[in-house]
């Protein structure tokens, strides 16, 4: 950290602080972001978010849906992954139905979460280089790339692209085609050497390493008290994953490292992801391997009807943790149905984050966040 | 200028002003076409193909659609400034092509004693229509936009002007059209640090590339541009890629020695154009791969870092003319042997030194 | 060595690098009025395609659109069984969930596999049951139909062409 030199010197120079509304309309704010932001010059005085924009009250639609039309919904809340919202939400039904699922489709999931996993931390990468100012989009046109192999793959075993609308109370709506299994372990192949052209392209960049090392520090204790989580949380050297801490599915099985990053700042969060993507290849290696033979999804009544009560369940998507509580009145729709939003938590350090550094960095923080409106608003 | 059939300095004038006219706007045209097929392969991709092959005729296409849109200007904006600055902007873009020998001693006035100081006092002007623009816009990203270009234009103008200083010292005049003249041998070989420093200097002049601060759209939207529309904006945009062409054509002209070439007395116009698109290729290619710095940076790059090598660089090449120099008129080629390493050397050394400045700054909010 | 060189601008030269070295590639993209892709056999696409020999009118697709998009009108027929006298669709409201296909527990109810959809009016968009009835030069998607799956042509994948992975 450099020395923290006062704004007002001896010098006197007269100057006001101004308010600069970013957004809602602003290229950088991945949605309809909106940040007050108090401005001394360059410099960041101080930061409100404002959010809200996109609220489509996906809570309360919720509870007029049945617990199958309730998935859909879940597709756009992280809507960059999807699939590991979907996860998150037939966990917690499962887990109020006390559904027991297949093994061949808890096998499944955990692919397409891995699948998933690495297709959001591309995106997370490249629209974060993308705020730093790569001006033409290179690095994530590049990553783009690998998101499509990704997206054929997804589109192989549920037909769509972007809300996948894949995972069902009981498994997986349906067994994954014959040909998937040869594309994923050639993609499991290739991955690691895309992850080190990225790698070269970026990692020892002089002007990428000015502009984040030690920028946004996110510290350990705020992070905790602001309950981030995922890679956030985890940059600031906190090693907690859902998967490790509270394992769920089939992920105690697989053999793969929680990666933290040391001081918290921009450059942490962006290793943190290009690690876990490592780790990601390595659980869909041994999934791979696993793979069991048998149904992919519990035989179920098409209208299920828990019996009274609630529960929790939270999966470890790539923004972090995202839970839903779930309550039951023993009808076909829930009676309330509350999201735990990771991105939403993880967002609000951001003031104590970028305070005291400059606007190209407020966006460059924000940026690492890596969040969708669809889920901070909801 | 014996075969020259008008002879007179009027004509001669205006015919070249006419032609440098009509040279600019299209090499723009074909520079804004060059740069998206190139940004293509660069991202796997084909860039613009559809209107005519090779989509040659895009820049047509988008003119035409700029020209079309509604002129807007805001309710807040200082309406004569803010009509003003497009043209303030691209004029000193224009007039650096009347130094810009095209072939051996052609051009407008390629012959001009003080040709690269022209090219350097005229070039520095377009600054002011930026800030103009974003000045009179009355929009604060337009403002901040404004304020980085003068930081910007004003401490990247120092390096520029030194590296072009040892140029001068080699070729022992400020005529472009005897620096051409002067280069034997081309004078990135002889100089390999002063054109290093020369195009990043330039680079960061024109706006472009890892130093676009100005626009920086992700970060202040569009910059100074932000609230023009219509013909007013195209204005910007030719200044933009004009002033990239002028800064290539100047580059090539110092560093590639402009039109020489084999059979320079009949194509030496093509061996100038085509050094102009490699040292365009250049600038692409720096856009396409780096991120945008960040306003201290910048700062910091450009003062305790390019604005000492340039100095270094200077010493040196003085140095290196005083003791050979005088011996035939001119650097021997073999002095590429020193300079190269040398110039690994000297960045080499002054990167362990240059740290980059300014953090987090204290606040009171 | 590395760490030597680590902030003298070798980074810089070696993402020039990698960016020149893609000049080089194969293009990724794909030319699309001319090209098409060839889609997933299970692609969730435009628009219902409904089976008039096999429907019974018995609703479900209509029961579980979480959009409540499906709208059908049944009356009694002659012989102890339902006559389809309305299935219209809002194509502009649905988003292609796929949970009416499926929930159809005779099979009478598939989805297509077209996605070009545009038109001038919203109106165009509802569909009734006239342009929804299933004829043989529809293709049908394999989406919740396994069996119809072998039938179509394999989809087109990114990672089957060359995209600059050493190993191949």
């Amino acid at each position: 950290m450099e020395s923290m030199s006062s704004l007002s010197t001896d010098m006197e120079l007269k100057t006001e602080p101004f308010v600069l509304n970013m957004g809602p309309q602003h290229p950088s704010t991945h949605g309809v972001f909106r940040m007050r932001v108090l401005l001394d010059g360059e410099v960041v005085v101080d930061l409100e978010p404002i959010f809200g924009y996109l609220h489509r009250g996906i809570e309360k639609l919720a509870e007029t849906r049945t617990y199958t039309q309730v998935i859909p919904l879940t597709d756009r809340l992280l809507y960059l992954s999807s699939m590991a919202c979907n996860h998150a939400y037939v966990r917690s039904v499962e887990k109020l139905a006390g559904i027991h699922v297949p093994e061949r489709g808890e096998y499944i999931r955990v692919i397409m979460d891995e699948l998933m996993r690495i297709s959001s931390h591309l995106m997370a990468v490249g629209f974060f280089l993308n705020d730093l100012g790569c001006s033409v989009y290179t690095p994530l046109l590049y990553m783009y790339r690998e998101r499509e192999k990704i997206l054929d793959m997804f589109e192989m075993v549920c037909g769509q692209r972007l809300t996948y609308n894949y995972m069902r109370v009981g498994g997986v709506s349906g067994d994954v085609p014959e040909e998937f299994m040869p594309v994923l372990k050639r993609f499991v192949a290739e991955m690691p050497h895309f992850i080190a052209e990225y790698e070269q392209l970026l990692a020892e960049n002089e002007i990428l390493l000015a502009r984040t090392k030690g920028v946004g520090v996110l510290p350990r204790e705020l992070a905790i008290n602001a309950s981030a989580s995922g890679p956030v949380l985890r940059a600031s050297g906190v090693k907690w994953d859902i998967r490790k801490a509270d394992p769920y599915s089939v992920y105690d099985r697989f053999d793969f490292e929680v990666p933290i990053g040391q001081v918290g700042d921009n450059y942490d969060r962006y290793r943190v992801r290009i690690m876990e993507m490592h780790q990601s290849l390595r659980i869909l290696e041994q999934a791979m391997r696993q793979f069991p033979a048998g149904e992919a999804c519990a035989k179920l009544p098409q209208l299920l009807r828990p019996a009274v009560g609630e529960a929790y369940g939270r999966v470890e998507t790539p923004q972090g943790e995202m839970g839903f509580y779930v309550v039951s009145d023993n009808s076909i729709a829930p009676y309330r149905m509350h999201i735990r939003p990771p991105a939403l938590l993880n967002l609000t350090a951001l003031k104590d984050m970028v305070v005291g550094w400059k606007v190209a960095d407020v966006i460059a923080t924000f940026g690492s966040i890596d969040i969708a409106m669809g889920e901070v608003d909801r | 200028m014996d075969w020259w059939p008008l002879g007179n300095f009027w004509a001669h004038f205006a015919v070249f002003a006419l032609a440098i006219i009509v040279f600019v706007l299209l090499m723009v045209m074909v520079f804004i076409w060059f740069e998206r097929r190139a940004f293509g392969p660069f991202q796997m991709r084909w860039g613009p193909n559809r209107a005519s092959p090779w989509g040659a005729l895009q820049p047509v296409a988008d003119a035409i659609k700029v020209l079309l849109k509604e002129d807007i200007v805001p309710a807040v904006a200082d309406k004569w400034v803010h009509f003003i600055a497009p043209v303030v902007g691209f004029l000193p873009v224009l007039l650096i092509f009347a130094v810009v020998p095209f072939h051996d001693g052609h051009g407008l006035i390629p012959d001009m004693s003080i040709g690269i100081l022209y090219v350097v006092a005229i070039s520095a002007l377009s600054v002011v229509g930026v800030f103009m623009a974003g000045w009179s816009s009355g929009n604060k990203y337009s403002l901040l936009g404004g304020m980085r270009v003068i930081a910007q234009m004003v401490s990247y103008e120092v390096p520029l002007v030194l590296s072009i200083i040892s140029v001068v010292l080699v070729a022992g005049s400020l005529s472009m059209n005897e620096i051409v003249a002067a280069q034997e041998i081309p004078f990135f070989v002889l100089m390999p640090l002063g054109f290093l420093i020369f195009l990043i200097a330039a680079m960061a002049e024109i706006n472009r590339g890892p130093f676009d601060l100005l626009e920086a759209d992700s970060e202040i939207v569009a910059g100074f541009h932000i609230e023009y529309s219509g013909m007013k904006f195209a204005m910007f945009y030719l200044a933009e890629y004009g002033h990239a062409l002028a800064m290539s054509a100047v580059a090539a002209t110092l560093f590639f020695g402009g039109w020489r070439g084999p059979g320079d007395e009949y194509i030496g116009f093509l061996w100038f154009l085509l050094k102009v698109f490699f040292i365009f290729f250049l600038l692409i290619w720096a856009r396409v791969t780096f991120p945008r710095l960040r306003v201290d940076h910048l700062m910091g790059f450009g003062w305790k870092f390019l604005f000492p090598l340039a100095l270094m660089n200077v010493f040196v090449v003085a140095a290196e003319m005083i003791v050979w120099g005088e011996i035939d008129g001119g650097m021997p080629w073999w002095i590429v042997f020193i300079n190269l390493p040398a110039a690994l050397v000297l960045i080499y050394l002054w990167s362990r030194l240059f740290r980059f400045g300014g953090g987090r700054v204290g606040v009171n909010a | 060595m590395a760490s030597m060189l680590e902030g003298s601008g070798l980074g810089l030269l070696k993402g020039m690098a990698m960016t020149f070295r893609h000049l080089f590639r194969r293009r990724i993209t794909t030319q699309y009025p001319e090209q098409k892709l060839t889609l997933s056999k299970r692609f969730r696409g435009y628009t219902l395609v409904w089976d008039k020999e096999r429907c019974t009118g018995c609703a479900t697709c209509a029961k579980s659109c979480p959009q409540g998009n499906i709208e059908i009108v049944t009356s009694k027929g002659t012989e102890n069984d339902y006559v389809v006298e309305k299935f219209q669709l809002d194509s502009g409201r649905c988003i292609f969930c796929g949970l009416c296909v499926e929930s159809c527990p005779y099979d009478a109810l598939f989805l297509g596999m077209e996605y070009e959809r545009s038109s001038y009016r919203r109106g165009d968009l509802v569909l009734s049951r006239d342009k929804l009835l299933f004829t043989p030069d529809k293709q049908r998607s394999a989406y919740a139909r396994p069996k119809l799956e072998p039938g179509l042509p394999r989809q087109t994948l990114l990672i089957e062409g060359d995209t600059g992975s050493k190993k191949r």
